[in-house]
């Protein structure tokens, strides 16, 4: 049987033999906007990290600038899991924050439920591409704005219509830091898929 | 991140691929021969078959890594992390895995389309729980 090695692993569903189902949801936004503090506080386990090398090219030059000599980089991906049951395991990514690394989003956007894009709202731009990149591909998602210690100085209307969102992306007003608050915000989104979901499914649409 | 190479054994050279790969117990997907590293998406779950099939070849020492972190289902992404690989690293030594009938693999629940209502209840509960 499994050795001693195994014991530091934690246990996936019901047993040894019985592999759980998998499905994912995507942590989005901008370059430090809380991607990876959320998927902290609400994964049973550390956020953990793989590193992927890439070469350097076929990244946007700017990005470049002053590490002329450098031919390789890394891209991060942290994530985390919430086990919903025996047969079922929710994974949450962090997608890589930077825009350059758009390209990493293509492979994790397969396959998902769907999305949620966190905004800092006093800089609401770094988000603009993870918005965009999710309408143009149809991936279903909400907007979460981070608010920074927990403050938020406008209201998630407000927020909606400065963002020029569409009625259905729903915007929430959450702290990254608190598990609640981000449970909130991914039950937001499940919530807005099942209305996807009902929606296509009623004989007037 | 190198893997130490291991000089296979005269048993080993011998004992064959050729004999062995006709019965080897493949976990396929999709009806191919052999495994590619797109049967491993980040969630693929694998898990290590207990007991060894008597013919595999002895695994080297990163395989036998994997092997213990397996011996319970986990996900690609966690295999990697969890051994400070990338991704693509493990992927290849994931094939190798499979393709020797070491592990199975059990790739993501389908979620293109429209995803099953029943499925999204399941979430919306197990996240009421956390």
């Amino acid at each position: 049987m499994a050795g001693s090695d195994s014991t530091a692993v934690p246990v996936l569903g019901a047993g040894p033999d019985v592999a759980p189902d998998t499905v994912k949801i995507l942590i989005a936004g901008g370059f430090g906007v809380g991607k990876t503090t959320m998927v902290g506080a609400v994964s049973e386990i550390a956020p953990l990290r793989t590193e992927e090398p890439l070469t350097v090219a076929g990244l946007e030059v700017d990005d470049l600038k002053g590490i002329e000599e450098k031919r390789s980089t890394t891209v991060a991906l942290d994530f985390g899991r919430i086990t919903i049951g025996e047969d079922l395991v929710l994974y949450l990514f962090g997608t890589p924050g930077q825009q350059r690394f758009w390209f990493m989003w293509n492979d994790l956007a397969i396959g998902a439920l769907g999305a949620v894009v966190l905004i800092d709202v006093r800089r609401p731009e770094s988000s603009f591409a993870a918005i965009d990149f999710f309408e143009r591909r149809g991936v279903p998602f909400v907007v979460a704005a981070n608010g920074f210690h927990g403050s938020h100085p406008y209201p998630a209307e407000e927020i909606q219509e400065s963002l020029a969102l569409p009625d259905h992306v729903p915007v929430l007003l959450c702290d990254a830091r608190e598990r609640d608050s981000c449970r909130e915000v991914l039950i937001a989104l499940i919530d807005r898929l099942i209305e996807d979901v009902v929606l296509r499914s009623s004989p007037a649409h | 991140m190198s893997v130490p190479p291991s000089a296979p054994t005269a048993g080993e050279v011998s004992g064959g691929d050729e004999a062995g790969r006709l019965v080897r117990p493949f976990t396929l997907i999709g009806g191919r021969t052999r495994p590619s590293r797109a049967d491993f998406t980040l969630i693929t779950t694998v898990t290590a078959v207990d007991p060894p099939p008597e013919r595999a070849a002895r695994p080297q020492p990163e395989h036998n890594r994997i092997l213990r972190l397996c011996a319970r289902p986990l996900a690609v992404a966690e295999v990697a992390a969890r051994l400070d690989l990338p991704v693509s690293v493990v992927v290849i030594m994931l094939c190798d895995l499979l393709e020797a009938g070491l592990i199975t693999a059990r790739p993501p629940r389908p979620v293109t389309g429209t995803p099953d209502l029943d499925l999204l209840a399941k979430v919306r509960d197990g996240l009421g729980r956390i």
